[in-house]
């Protein structure tokens, strides 16, 4: 019951994070926007994985966790300097 | 499923709500940086924690080890560019 609460919340945060991207001014706006997105989904993946007793989900997340950090900082190297290997 | 994992789960859960509430409320850039870091550090943390007391394993640790790392490098590389772009 714990679990499905915290995957609403997880849920709620994800469409916030959306919200962000959309209307955000500013680019930095969106990719940080994007950043809180996978940090969330990453949440999500580990507490389904918690909720079906598989350790299968513990992969996913470590990758989805590596792969946002690679994206925020490739877009924010681009916003940097234009371009993303110089 | 103890009731204990459940709860750190969601107060894990409930972290990572608050920084997205934050992320969409405050008025500037600079200050909108700062709330997603309570789902990144804290909320993470709590429900590695939870998994790891639910499957008994320390491999949760790697996540734990990865996101301390690279957090406060890519929100850094993205507050210099923000300021590049300002002109600050």
């Amino acid at each position: 019951m714990m679990l499905i609460a915290a995957q609403i919340l997880l849920g709620a945060a994800l469409l916030l994070c959306v919200w962000r991207a959309w209307r955000g001014p500013g680019a930095e706006d969106r990719v940080l926007a994007l950043d809180t997105l996978y940090v969330n989904a990453m949440l999500l993946v580990l507490t389904f994985g918690l909720r079906h007793g598989s350790s299968l989900y513990f992969e996913a997340a470590l990758v989805i966790g590596m792969l946002g950090f690679v994206a925020t900082a490739a877009l924010a190297k681009f916003l940097l300097r234009g371009e993303v290997i110089e | 499923m103890s009731e204990l994992t459940g709860a750190l789960a969601l107060a894990g859960a409930l972290l990572a709500f608050a920084g997205s509430v934050g992320l969409v409320r405050m008025k500037s850039f600079f200050e909108r940086v700062h709330p997603p870091t309570m789902g990144a550090t804290l909320g993470t943390a709590l429900i590695l924690i939870a998994s790891m007391m639910h499957f008994g394993t320390l491999h949760e640790l790697l996540i734990g080890f990865v996101m301390a790392v690279t957090t406060p490098v890519g929100y850094l590389l993205l507050v210099a560019a923000a300021r590049r772009r300002r002109g600050k």
